[in-house]
């Protein structure tokens, strides 16, 4: 059953269209990849899905459980159960791990969460979300705080820029855990192996979704295409 | 009721256990306006004080090598809606003394108060002193708080001050604080301030590290709401070889508020090193979205930024529903 269904979608900066004209479904309890070179707009359409300022569709629909959602706020669109893990976290001086592990709608946890993201609760549940965390440190309790949220859509930005290669196994099993509780998954990313992971795959190029299907062909297509040279047009014309 | 009674009933509102005041192992004084109420010395820790027309006039002294297992506790404040409170501080710690401060400031009726301190801190060779100063204003903002210090570090000592007056209305607030390390001394010093309505906070901070390798660093959080004003000014003079300085300003701006910050930085020794960072604005945009993902609203994320800028992060506990506010602390 779809969960969030994405019609038609446009949105255009000054100079250029970011998406035109682009579908995507994802289903309750799937993980679907998305992948595309860098400036395709796949941070964009997480924006877009999360309602961030600045990022109204110019055409389209975005539905989460056959609703339009495109006129609610940010956090309203979180407390239907949707929320993202962004490529780049902010940083919060003042606040522990703890208290952002507990934040909001929180419903896992917090201790549990960061067990599976491969962090010991002992020595980070007061530690401060600040600067003095590492890249890698700082995204694995990013994707601790929207596991505790037990969230019922995620959009992962990258989940895995800055990790460790030996802990990528790690978060590949908190990916899992989203879909083994029901929950859809956006992930968007550059790694094969985690592309692999998905249920279903899509390819974004100049704004549109070019290809989509099993993991294994979107992967091919994406190496053996010119994405990096073609800005949409070779790829439309397939 | 006395003066007394009162004085302690504000403390037993603010969270503070007045049984710290009653035991015999804890120092301790407390004042009202220019009315000692009570005051208790340990061995170890002289305090003398007197009283008159004018002030109060107090004298501490650690003696040296006295590690002092509790805080010093130093209560002031002004009750009623009209009063004034001068205070002269002359502290000594001898070398290798150990002290921690806690001074709790209470003007929750103030309208026309003003509250004068003046200190000259000497922490000596080795000694470590700690400060921490926490001011519960009322709502009414006719409080003027003007702290001037002037502080001594010798060798190898530590001197922590943190500031705080984060509740109830700044009023107008004046601070004015020089400090001079020796040769390997530590100086921190921490101000945090929330103003509102027509608040008005000047914070002059100056740290000359005077001595060979002595280290130092000037941090301040402000934030403010509607026509409230902050001029924060953060000096630092690094003079001598390895002398390490920052000077830390941030500063959250929301309505009219209108803020300035000036980290200042000198250095007249080839081998001292000072930096400085300043930054003001309104609450960070991705701060506020990643709440905001978390199903906080624009309020409570706000709230939560501000807290914790603010604040230190302990006994944060942060709740799920509008009706509560995100952070409510811990009694």
């Amino acid at each position: 059953m779809a969960l969030l269904e994405i019609d038609r979608l446009s949105f255009r900066v000054p100079a250029r269209a970011v998406l035109d004209g682009l579908n995507l479904v994802v289903a309750a309890g799937e993980i679907h990849a998305l992948v595309g070179t860098n400036g395709t707009g796949k941070s964009t359409l997480a924006y877009l899905i999360m309602g961030c300022e600045g990022y109204r569709a110019e055409s389209g629909e975005i539905r989460f459980d056959g609703r339009s959602i495109d006129t609610l706020p940010l956090h309203e669109r979180a407390r239907l159960g949707i929320t993202l893990a962004w490529q780049e976290p902010a940083r919060f001086e003042g606040l522990s791990v703890g208290d952002y592990l507990r934040l909001g709608q929180c419903k896992m946890d917090a201790e549990d969460c960061l067990h599976r993201v491969g962090l010991a609760p002992a020595d980070y549940l007061n530690r401060m979300v600040d600067k003095t965390l590492s890249g890698g440190e700082r995204k694995r309790i990013e994707l601790a705080s929207v596991l505790a949220l037990d969230p019922r859509l995620v959009i992962l930005d990258e989940p895995t820029a800055g990790i460790d290669l030996l802990s990528i196994p790690e978060i590949m099993g908190v990916i899992s855990t989203f879909k083994a509780r029901g929950a859809g998954v956006l992930l968007i990313t550059h790694r094969e192996e985690i592309t692999r992971m998905a249920d279903r795959a899509s390819q974004l190029c100049g704004g549109r979704i070019v290809c989509s299907g099993d993991p294994e062909t979107v992967a091919a297509s994406y190496r053996g295409r010119a994405c990096m040279r073609c800005n949409g047009e070779e790829c439309h014309d397939d | 009721m006395t003066e007394l009674d009162k004085l302690l009933a504000v403390l037993d509102s603010r969270g503070v256990d007045r049984a710290i005041l009653a035991d015999a192992q804890t120092a301790h004084m407390m004042a009202s306006a220019h009315k000692l109420l009570s005051r208790r010395q340990v061995p170890g820790l002289t305090l003398t004080a007197e009283e008159g027309a004018d002030g109060i006039v107090a004298d501490i002294r650690v003696a040296s090598g006295i590690r002092l297992a509790h805080p010093l506790h130093l209560c002031f404040g002004v009750l009623p809606a009209v009063g004034r409170q001068h205070i002269r501080m002359h502290l000594v710690l001898e070398d290798d003394a150990v002290l921690d401060i806690v001074a709790h400031c209470f003007f929750p009726n103030a309208e026309r108060v003003e509250h004068v301190m003046d200190a000259v801190v000497e922490v000596g060779a080795g000694a470590q002193l700690t400060y921490t100063e926490g001011h519960y204003h009322g709502p009414y903002g006719g409080v003027t708080v003007a702290p001037k210090a002037t502080v001594r570090v010798g060798k190898r000592g530590l001197y922590r001050s943190d500031f705080s007056l984060t509740t109830g209305r700044v009023g107008k607030l004046d601070i004015d604080y020089e400090v001079e390390a020796a040769e390997e001394a530590m100086v921190e010093l921490t101000a945090r301030v929330f103003g509102h309505a027509t608040d008005a906070i000047r914070i002059r901070e100056r740290l000359v590290l005077a001595g060979r390798a002595a280290r130092g660093l000037i941090k301040t959080r402000v934030a403010l709401e509607h026509d409230a004003t902050a001029e924060i000014v953060g000096i630092t003079e690094g003079n001598a070889e390895g002398a390490r300085g920052h000077v830390d300003c941030m500063e959250i701006i929301k309505d009219r508020a209108v803020a300035s910050a000036q980290p200042l930085v000198k250095v007249t020794h080839p081998l001292a090193k000072v930096t400085h960072e300043a930054a003001i604005g309104s609450v960070d945009h991705h701060q506020m979205e990643t709440l905001m993902a978390h199903g906080l609203s624009p309020e409570q994320a706000v709230d939560l930024i501000v807290g914790g800028l603010l604040g230190k992060g302990e006994g944060k506990r942060v709740v799920a529903t509008d009706s509560e506010r995100t952070v409510a602390w811990k009694k």
